[in-house]
């Protein structure tokens, strides 16, 4: 009765074009974002922030980085690992070059590094598309995580191969480093999230957007009405390995905190990003995040299920645990090609028209 | 040079000198020649006819004027210049707006959406703004959304604003495809077959609409069109191709009593 649009008229082009045109829906989002930040770091714990929530805001920038790629511009790629690795080994080279350079613009100048790096590796796909791309970046993905492996410089000649991350802080706080407190990262990464994915939403609903879009849908009808299809698809890869260079750099130091590249950054990463994107939903921001928090809550949800209340043991629940996963792919492939958030789009449809279907 | 002089039409409009100018242009694919020695203008302010059977070369030429093919021989002139071998996006940005003929919308997008990429060429904020949207990007997106509402209403399509184009109906899909290539405000728009395979109502819907573009815009127009009902009543002037060749050129009148042109709409054998 109330989740509709009477009495909601959009005066000027300007409403009619916002983030969210009802009313219900703005301040649902509102409510979150109160939430997730005036509530939940209150309560936050370790468990809590490392199992579920600091992975959540890390894959959905990944997920977001990778949807206007694949999503939006209709390029596909499975060098995702690779990227998040040149925006970990960026941050690991400039926290020890620059000690007193503040860790958000580390963050930051990682993702730009990377975003360069994502232009490189975008310059086939003027001429390659689809599958072949994919395998084009599939050799990025190994070429990179060869690269952090094989230049000892890259992780500072160090013995062990890997690279861990100094104490770094914001505003006093400490967000990276052994001693970090939960709500200190969880916040950090929080900021980053949602001011990402503010910038994603402004990009993807202007003239730059309709051009990746218009390129993912008629390449040629592109052309003819003046979109440089070389230049377009290298913006949807700085863009794409922008954000997915920032993900990596958080991975590596809020997270995990110290990396080996093969273990951290492998193509499986790339496949958990690019499920994350078709589950959620593709060219979707919305898409992004409930990709993420899918791909992360529900392993955690079946191990706590069936390590913890089933008693399995660990190794026959991990295998349990994909064979799940992959069926639920799977499923929502059958019953919804564009994914949960197209199934919520359709709901929220269906309840502006109820009780009246038609 | 007469062909440069003005002149005004039965209802008033006026035509201008050629604003394109075709010379002697030759198209080859390995051992076809889909265009053979092949000279046309098309003057400002008209609306110019290109007739012939399929396989004629009429879509291959319009692929020239727009940059995907690149003839072998001949040279294009535009507004007065040479042109050098153009991309298309670029030869986009010097106004020359163009449909398919078979329809190419972007079919993940709104009526709306796929308007508004129309106005690709005239928005120009950077990347930076475009993430603020605040400010300038807003600006920008609204200036043109006006213009786009504009396209919207001439072609009467306000009722599918937001529908996706996939869903729309052949005849409306081709109107939004016609709305794409409007909301450029070209100097030169190409209309490969826009009535193909529409009933005689719809026909009706896009002949008004194309004269009124050209009426009420000023836009110089050139059509690929298979019905010579339609091609008689809304162009000033006709090309005639057959088999890669000019065979007419001339006022609709001229062109349909032309012997090369009768013959090979009735079919006499080539020999
Ligand atoms: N890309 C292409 N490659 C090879 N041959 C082509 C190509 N485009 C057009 N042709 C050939 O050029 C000739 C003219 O085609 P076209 O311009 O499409 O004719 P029309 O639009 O008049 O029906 C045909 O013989 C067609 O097979
Ligand atoms: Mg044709």
């Amino acid at each position: 009765m109330f989740y509709r649009e009477a009495g909601d008229y959009k005066k000027t082009y300007a409403e009619d074009n916002q983030t969210f045109p009802l009313k219900l829906d703005r301040y649902g989002y509102y409510v979150i974002l109160a939430v997730a930040f005036g509530i939940v770091p209150l309560v936050i714990n370790d468990y809590w922030a490392s199992a579920v929530l600091i992975p959540f805001l890390i894959w959905s920038i990944a997920a977001l980085g990778l949807n206007i790629l694949v999503g939006y511009c209709g390029q596909l790629s499975l060098g995702t690992g690779g990227f998040m690795a040149v925006g970990a080994y960026s941050s690991y080279k400039l926290m020890t070059s620059f000690p007193d350079l503040n860790i958000f613009f580390i963050v930051l100048i990682s993702g730009v590094i990377t975003a360069a790096v994502g232009v490189v590796f975008g310059l086939p796909s003027l001429r390659i598309k689809g599958f072949y791309l994919a395998v084009a970046t599939l050799a990025a993905q190994f070429f990179l995580v060869w690269l952090f492996n094989k230049v000892e410089w890259f992780y500072n000649y160090s013995a062990s191969g890997q690279i861990s991350a100094p104490t770094r802080t914001v505003a006093g706080f400490e967000v990276t480093g052994a001693t970090a407190s939960p709500e200190a990262k969880y916040l950090f990464c929080l900021v980053l999230a949602v001011l990402l994915a503010w910038f994603a939403r402004n990009l993807t609903r202007g003239r730059i957007g309709r051009s990746w879009m218009a390129i993912r849908d008629m390449d040629i009808a592109a052309e003819i009405i003046g979109v440089n299809p070389l230049k377009t698809k290298l913006m949807a890869f700085a863009v794409s390995s922008f954000l997915i260079g920032v993900s990596g750099s958080l991975f590596f130091a809020v997270y995990l905190g110290a990396v080996e590249v093969g273990e951290a950054f492998g193509i499986q990463k790339s496949f958990l990003v690019l499920f994350m994107i078709i589950i959620g939903g593709l060219g979707s921001i919305l898409g992004s995040f409930i990709g993420a928090a899918f791909l992360v809550l529900m392993p955690v949800l079946l191990k706590n299920i069936m390590v913890g209340q089933l008693g399995f043991p660990i190794d026959i629940a991990a295998h349990f645990e994909l064979l799940i996963i992959g069926f639920l792919i799977m499923l929502t492939l059958v019953l919804e090609p564009h994914g949960i958030a197209q199934l919520w789009r359709v709901t929220k449809q269906k309840l502006r028209l109820w009780p009246f279907p038609h | 040079m007469s062909d440069a002089e003005t002149y005004v039409t039965a209802d008033g409009r006026t035509i201008g000198p050629p604003i394109m100018e075709m010379r002697d242009i030759t198209l080859k694919f390995g051992g076809v020649t889909a265009i053979s020695n092949i000279s046309f203008d098309i003057r400002e302010g008209e609306i110019r006819a290109i007739i012939g059977p399929n396989g004629a070369g009429k879509s291959s030429m319009l692929n020239v004027i727009n940059g995907f093919y690149h003839p072998q021989e001949g040279e294009i002139w535009f507004r007065g210049k040479k042109r050098k071998p153009m991309k298309p996006y670029q030869i986009a940005q010097q106004g020359i707006a163009r449909t398919f003929q078979n329809i190419a919308l972007f079919k993940g997008m709104s009526t709306l959406d796929n308007i508004m990429t129309g106005r690709f060429t005239h928005m120009k904020t950077n990347i930076f703004w475009q993430a603020l949207w605040k400010g300038p990007a807003e600006r920008e997106e609204v200036e043109n959304r006006e213009i786009v509402e504009k396209v919207i209403d001439f072609l009467e399509i306000q009722a599918i604003r937001k529908t996706p184009v996939g869903a729309l109906p052949y005849g409306l899909q081709k109107r939004v495809e016609l709305g794409r290539a409007l909301a450029a405000q070209p100097k030169l728009l190409l209309l490969d077959e826009p009535m193909a395979g529409m009933n005689v109502e719809e026909k009706e819907d896009m002949s008004r609409f194309i004269l009124d573009v050209n009426d009420e815009f000023g836009t110089t127009i050139a059509l690929i069109e298979h019905d010579m009902g339609v091609v008689m009543d809304i162009s000033d002037r006709v090309v005639v191709l057959d088999y890669g060749k000019k065979i007419g050129d001339g006022t609709p009148d001229e062109v349909i009593n032309n012997q090369d042109v009768i013959d090979a709409y009735l079919g006499v054998s080539h020999d």
